[in-house]
């Protein structure tokens, strides 16, 4: 086949998509989930950032034996990284890839027409 | 964080030395043997470039993990922590989060959009070669840093765990490293680099976990013990677990830190590397098992290192002179395991020591393989085939099997030139061009990646403005700031011509590179670009269209 009308198909077929009310609940379900969580992880990883710089005072205080605030909240950021990748993980799996694959599929049929 | 004169001889004994240089030998002779396998199942430029498109989420996900452990995070972190106690840990907090930026935003609809290179996705809805040219240079140049950093790492690094201090061995070394690089890239390809990169996540993995295991039964498990033995060890007392001894000791060094941090944490996802080892997957899904399977073994790491700064600074001497403290931390790790096998004068230290030797010499090459790579297929598939040789003059866009062939010597003119920067670079403090690699990937790569795929309205000289712009006021910014000139820990002394405040330029540069890509988006006015977006959304999101896996 023509690589022009090969092209022309293909567009077709994704625009065929981008109009299907699964696409934009896809993009919404998706950016509901990486916006906020996106905010939050660096936020927290900033303010453990600045507490390091400005409040080591706080960051100094021990709370068992020889552990500090500090070394916790090092720890919790390894924590919130497990935490946030798992359900991220969890997330996509069950509300993101269903909606993708059944668009996918949709994309393949357009293409045959 | 590796870095310059070493005078501390390891391994010093024959016997000792004649075990290390064993075990290296079986480590070279493991990685060349798979390079040769990979070499046979190497047929397409996909096999070439993404290893066929056929390597598990698992597999890639310990080979992403080989790939970002360098030697600096195996002995330099720990290291860093048995000097300077907790500050030596931040680094390492700060290249963990970075993962979950390319988890949620980059690394599946990467996976989709693109195909062997960081250029690929931008060129989807792009003009092909302002943008593949942009891409590559930047690719090219952060991988030459980091690679320099490595090379430069590896010669003093091999002498010391050789306990070898001439000038000659150390750039012998360099060579051979090179040279090893460049066949593992040529001849191996892809998937040849990915499973030296697993061996080595294997080893590594393996390596300290063994160390860290011993560690804590020296201390019952009990870390407070742990950390208590080890502030009192260091002779600074409590200081030496609480922010301070490192970093931010006046307004400019907490600014830097504050710096260093935001390169580190919008670094990785930007790092071209980093970026094409999502393309060794078949779908977005198994990209995104990768990221989860790197950031678990990356993170169980990390807090081993933990273990083993905090347990080097319990059990060694690291006071000024001792081989710790002169080797700026590298020797940590090593003389550790040494110390936890049964000390100097066993068999078990000996053993231990040079299993440890070998394990960062593993990750040297795995880390420096990956690297040429990348850069030899951003040559090879946007320079050459598509900008170079494209269009205007009427010539025939070149095969495959030419793209490769290209591909292949460019792996070797950029080993060439590294080996060439990395001989003459020992005697420079160039410590600062991983965090500097690191700054321009935020600056440069990302911004360019992220406004791609988010914002309709980017284009062609959206995307050059942002690449060159990060690229270039993340380096000019370094070039003037006390890294280079006007300290004595500069990489030029006596001469003084910084102006900039910071070591880390990516608190000016990351929003630089963010504010041209906008610039250059309105100035330039083009509106093509919008027309495939849609495409690009679709394909992005559900991977219709996406590359497959190879098919043999």
């Amino acid at each position: 086949m023509d690589e022009e009308v090969v092209r022309e198909r293909d567009a077709r077929a994704y625009e065929a998509v981008h109009e299907a009310a699964d696409f934009r609940e896809l993009k919404r379900r998706y950016k509901n989930f990486v916006v906020p969580w996106t905010i939050a992880f660096m936020t927290w990883y900033l303010a453990y950032v600045a507490c390091n710089n400005w409040a080591r005072g706080f960051m100094s205080h021990k709370v068992a034996g020889h552990v500090n605030v500090a070394l916790i909240f090092g720890l919790l950021q390894f924590l919130s990284t497990f935490v946030i990748a798992a359900l991220y993980g969890r997330f996509a799996n069950r509300k993101l890839d269903p909606l993708a694959s059944g668009l996918n599929a949709k994309y393949k049929r357009e293409r045959r027409r | 964080m590796i870095s310059v004169p070493f005078v501390v001889p390891l391994a010093a004994e024959p016997g000792n030395r004649a075990l290390t240089i064993s075990l290296f030998t079986a480590v070279v002779a493991v990685t060349l043997y798979i390079t040769w396998w990979a070499s046979r199942q190497n047929k397409s430029a996909a096999d070439y470039y993404a290893g066929g498109r056929s390597f598990s989420g698992a597999q890639n996900g310990l080979a992403v993990a080989g790939d970002y452990m360098s030697a600096a995070s195996f002995l330099g972190i720990s290291g860093q922590i048995a000097l300077y106690g907790y500050d030596g840990f931040l680094y390492s907090i700060g290249f963990l989060v970075a993962w979950l930026v390319a988890l949620l935003l980059v690394a599946e609809l990467l996976r989709n959009s693109g195909r062997f290179t960081m250029a690929d996705q931008l060129a989807f809805r792009m003009k092909q070669r302002p943008v593949r040219t942009a891409a590559a240079t930047s690719t090219i140049v952060v991988s030459i840093f980091y690679l320099l950093a490595q090379m430069v790492g590896a010669g003093s690094l091999v002498g010391l765990l050789l306990g070898v201090k001439s000038e000659g061995l150390k750039a012998g070394v360099i060579v051979l490293v090179g040279a090893l690089m460049i066949i593992y890239v040529t001849v191996g390809g892809m998937k040849g680099t990915t499973w030296v990169q697993i061996v080595k996540a294997v080893l590594l993995m393996a390596g300290t976990v063994l160390i860290t295991f011993l560690v804590l039964v020296k201390f019952h498990f009990n870390i407070s013990d742990l950390l208590g033995t080890a502030a009192s060890k260091s002779g600074k007392g409590e200081s030496f677990l609480q922010p301070g001894l490192l970093y931010g000791k006046d307004l400019t060094g907490q600014i830097d830190f504050l710096s260093l941090g935001l390169a580190l944490v919008l670094g990785t996802a930007g790092l071209p590397h980093i970026l094409i080892r999502f393309y060794t997957v078949p779908d977005s899904r198994s990209a995104r098992r990768s990221v989860q399977w790197a950031i678990g073994l990356i993170g169980a790491f990390y807090l081993m290192t933990l273990a083993l700064g905090f347990g080097a600074a319990a059990l060694l001497d690291t006071g000024k002179g001792s081989a710790v403290a002169e080797s700026k931390g590298n020797v940590a790790s090593p003389l550790l395991a040494e110390s936890v096998g049964g000390g100097p004068d066993s068999l078990g230290g000996a053993i231990l020591l040079a299993l440890i030797a070998a394990v960062a010499f593993a990750t040297i090459l795995a880390v420096v393989a990956g690297l040429t790579l990348t850069s030899a297929s951003s040559f090879a598939h946007d320079l050459s085939a598509n900008v170079l040789r494209s269009g205007g003059s009427g010539k025939q866009k070149p095969t495959e099997k030419d793209e490769l062939r290209v591909a292949r010597f460019a792996a070797i003119g950029i080993g060439a030139v590294a080996i060439g920067l990395a001989i003459p670079a020992q005697k420079l403090n160039i410590a600062f061009l991983v965090a500097l690699a690191f700054a321009v990937a935020a600056s440069a790569n990302l911004p360019a990646l992220l406004f791609n795929l988010f914002w309709k309205r980017f284009n062609t000289s959206g995307a050059t403005w942002s690449i060159y712009g990060g690229l270039i006021s993340a380096v000019v910014l370094v070039v003037f700031s006390p890294v280079v000139s006007g300290k004595p820990t500069s990489m030029i002394t006596g001469a003084d011509f910084h102006w900039f405040p910071l070591s880390n330029p990516g608190i000016v540069s990351i929003p630089l590179g963010f504010l041209f890509g906008v610039l250059g988006t309105y100035l330039g006015g083009d509106r093509s670009s919008e027309t495939r977006y849609n495409e690009l959304s679709v394909r992005a999101l559900t991977g219709a269209g996406a590359e497959g896996p190879a098919k043999h």
